[in-house]
């Protein structure tokens, strides 16, 4: 036995099998809607094949007994023999949902035959002609053997075989193996040595075995030249016996698994990033010339002659910048494009649009910008629910479309691309727009406002960020699930980042998210407090500023307000929140940051600005515990450590005391 | 120890037969479909192939085809990796020349098993 363990292959089965699955929706809804192009086919054709071979050759019996029955039914479609109709599109949409959980109840350990999947499986092979749904491993019947003594052989190649790179000798071995073997050679067709190819056989041969190998192992031999040569195998029998014929053990039927499908599904995550070729190259050239550089700068370890003075600045900026391009292609590695997830897209709009009779056409732009792997996973969510939003009460119904004079069929653009800093997402839909009115009322019935005289349509459009706010007057099952637009700004706010809505009365929404480009690295103001350093995130920060005395109003509760245009934010001393010990500056010594978390801003005073620097961050939690009111911490230059200040838990600590 | 060629599209596919082959101490290179096979094997010559039937670009069948018209490539043993469910693949490879098959699923021994079997 060889000792390769086939689980560690698992983990890439799996991952391979996803993306698979994926291009294999894909292909499948393009054909829905018309695409005559072979090669989707054969797309999802290989898909179904290649996983069904996977889960074979790695133990996941009932995922290959599965796709096995879908290849069929690819096959038949593929050799002409079936149209790809809605109704095989339907259910091969349907199948790589059921492998895809499949597949994650293997991984997990568990079997993967569910009720479900054995429903769907009884409806594949019945659409398949004469094909069971028997796994594909089923025992073939044991045939009667014959006691055999031993073999004569004839055994004449065509001229070609050599070309196929079959052996005779190679044969002749394996036949020797078997038992002792004489050979003899029939030479006569050989041609004259000047007539002669030398790739060409010219041999014939009879052998005799003389040991009673069975049949299978002998016919075995010669399996791969079966048609490629004259071949005679002459039993020598004894006395003729029968075999008794074992029954063949017939593959149980799967059990039905507990429905657990989905929450297995939630916890695997790939944790692994696939990276394209020219990433790695780039990193492994940027490693060489820092190796250069190093050693460049290792020739100053005597000290410095003034002479060389110059040399050493050159190799000092080489080595800053390489170090610079170095951490930027580190970084890049963790970008991955957004068509990961734009690509469920076109199925849930699909879906969607069936469900509620709309018409809609998903125009996808910027899938190859790229976004951080962390900021990638969590994006997901947000946008199905924008989706689902834009779908269930942006987008009109066919006659409502026409009637206010636009096309029948509504569009839901979504749109990734740079703007600065950020990676800026958005969806946007041509329906009928949000009604103010409607926002109004249901927010004066909310208690959210008191009234919306005055409130600019921005103002109003903002609304449904509030917490327990919805628009639909009956929830629907779609985007009625309990969780309103406020979660979708948490989960944005969360990674960074901001969204905001557009909306024209009449002709559409949008909604624009923009997030930061990594969560791992941040661009932050350092600012001395007492003898502790803290980094501000700059994306949070409104403006610094210094405040006179004069400019400070206490209020009851010991707090402080001052007035920053038009509006009293309230001052939140730093010393105060972390317990930093050293001397307390008076306010107009020092300086006051205004920052905006969750929509509020406050005043955090600080001693002095040092300078603005970006930040590697490094979890808190990990090395140490969750501390209200910090984000985690960095290493700065010097070696010491800083913390990070968390913005929108300052403000929550702020109100909090507020309240208190 | 042989040169050999593993190529198949799916990743995990080929690393098994590339890490149970490195295990047997044989000298392993990959590819992810026939065109990228073929054009591995135009600068190094391998003493055997071990190529899936299924792959984009180039199937596999195409890609024994066009081994066989290459310099020095006429009489190295091609193996087609098949599934039982194709039978006629098997038949489609030897017409273009493939050497033999080994039928998936199959497990590291039978790979080492089979790759002895051509080498000798």
């Amino acid at each position: 036995m060889s000792k390769v363990d086939l689980a560690q292959f698992h983990k890439a089965f799996h991952e391979e099998s996803l993306d698979g699955l994926d291009a294999m929706e894909q292909a499948l809804l393009a054909l829905d809607e018309g695409a005559d192009d072979p090669e989707l086919i054969n797309v999802v054709f290989r898909a179904a094949h290649s996983i069904k071979g996977g889960a074979a050759t790695f133990g996941f019996a009932d995922v290959a007994a599965f796709t096995h029955v879908a290849e069929n039914l690819m096959d038949e479609v593929r050799s002409g023999r079936r149209p790809m109709d809605k109704a095989v599109v339907e259910l091969l949409l349907r199948s790589g949902d059921t492998v895809r959980d499949m597949l994650s109840l293997s991984m997990a350990g568990q079997p993967a035959a569910t009720a479900e999947s054995q429903g769907l499986l009884a409806e594949l092979s019945a659409m398949v002609s004469g094909v069971a749904a028997a796994a594909p491993a089923a025992a073939r019947a044991a045939a009667p053997v014959e006691a055999i003594e031993g073999w004569d052989i004839a055994f004449r190649p065509f001229d070609y075989l050599l070309k196929t790179g079959n052996d005779p000798a190679r044969m002749f071995r394996e036949l020797a193996a078997l038992g002792p073997l004489q050979v003899s050679c029939d030479a006569t067709a050989l041609p004259a040595l000047a007539d002669m190819d030398a790739s060409s056989s010219y041999l014939g041969w009879t052998l005799r075995l003389d040991a009673g190998a069975k049949r299978a192992a002998v016919e075995g031999v010669f399996d791969w030249v079966d048609g490629d040569c004259d071949l005679t195998l002459t039993p020598r029998i004894a006395v003729p016996v029968v075999e008794p014929v074992v029954a063949a053990p017939v593959a149980a039927p799967a059990t039905a698994a507990p429905r657990a499908v989905r929450d297995v599904a939630a916890n695997t995550e790939a944790s692994s990033v696939r990276v394209g070729i020219e990433k790695i190259d780039t990193l492994i050239n940027l490693v060489g010339e820092l190796v250069i550089t190093q050693s460049m700068l290792s020739q100053f370890h005597d000290g410095v002659d003034p002479g060389q003075l110059d040399m050493l600045r050159q190799g000092l900026a080489q080595l800053s910048r390489h170090t610079r391009e170095l951490q930027e292609s580190v970084m890049s590695i963790r970008m991955l494009p957004i068509s990961t997830v734009f690509n469920r897209f076109p199925r849930l709009v699909r879906d969607l649009a069936q469900k509620l009779e709309k018409k809609v056409v998903l125009d996808m732009r910027g899938e190859t910008t790229e976004l951080d792997k962390t900021v990638l996973e969590k994006i997901g969510d947000p946008l199905v629910h924008l989706v689902r939003n834009a779908i269930d009460h942006g987008l009109e119904v066919p006659a409502r479309r026409l009637a206010a004079g636009k096309g029948d069929t509504g569009t839901l653009r979504m749109e990734a691309f740079h703007r600065g800093g950020s990676i800026v997402v958005e969806v946007a839909d041509d329906g009928a727009g949000l009604n103010r009115d409607a926002i109004v009322a249901k927010a004066i019935q909310r208690g959210i406002i008191a009234s919306g005289d005055g409130m600019s349509d921005d103002a109003v459009a903002d609304l449904i960020f509030e917490a327990g706010f919805s628009t639909a007057a009956a929830t629907t099952d779609l985007s009625g699930r309990g969780v309103g637009m406020d979660v979708v700004r948490r989960n944005v706010m969360d990674l960074g980042g901001t969204v905001s809505i557009r909306s024209t009365h009449g002709s559409g929404t949008t909604f624009t998210i923009a997030l930061p480009l990594t969560l791992a690295i941040i661009d932050g103001l350092t600012a001395a407090v007492g003898a502790e350093t803290y980094i501000v995130p700059l994306v949070s920060i409104v403006e610094s500023v210094q405040v006179k005395p004069d400019a400070i109003r206490s209020v009851a509760g010991g707090g402080e307000l001052f007035r920053f245009r038009d509006h009293w934010l309230p001052i939140v001393r730093l010393y105060d929140v972390f317990g930093c010990e050293g001397p307390r500056r008076a306010i107009d010594e020092g300086i006051v940051i205004v920052v905006e978390g969750e929509g509020t801003r406050i005043g955090l005073f600080v001693d002095e600005l040092i300078g603005q620097q970006q930040a590697v961050v490094k979890s808190l939690e990990a090395n140490y515990r969750r501390v209200a009111g910090i984000s985690g911490a960095t290493i700065l230059a010097d070696g010491a450590v800083a913390l990070i200040a968390d913005v929108a838990g300052l403000v929550r600590l702020q109100s909090r005391r507020k309240a208190a | 120890m042989a040169k050999i060629l593993a190529v198949d599209d799916s990743a995990s596919m080929r690393s098994m037969v590339a890490f149970t082959l490195r295990g047997a101490g044989h000298d392993v290179d990959e590819a992810d479909n026939g065109q990228a096979a073929i054009d591995t094997a135009r600068g190094t010559k391998f003493d055997l192939v071990l190529a899936d039937v299924n792959m984009p670009v180039m199937d596999g069948i195409s890609m024994v085809r066009e081994m066989r018209t290459m310099a020095g490539y006429s009489g190295v043993p091609i193996l087609m990796l098949t599934t039982e469910s194709n039978p006629e693949k098997k038949m489609e490879g030897k017409a273009a020349g493939a050497t033999g098959w080994l039928v998936k699923p199959f497990d590291p021994d039978q790979l080492l098993a089979t790759v002895a079997r051509v080498l000798g």
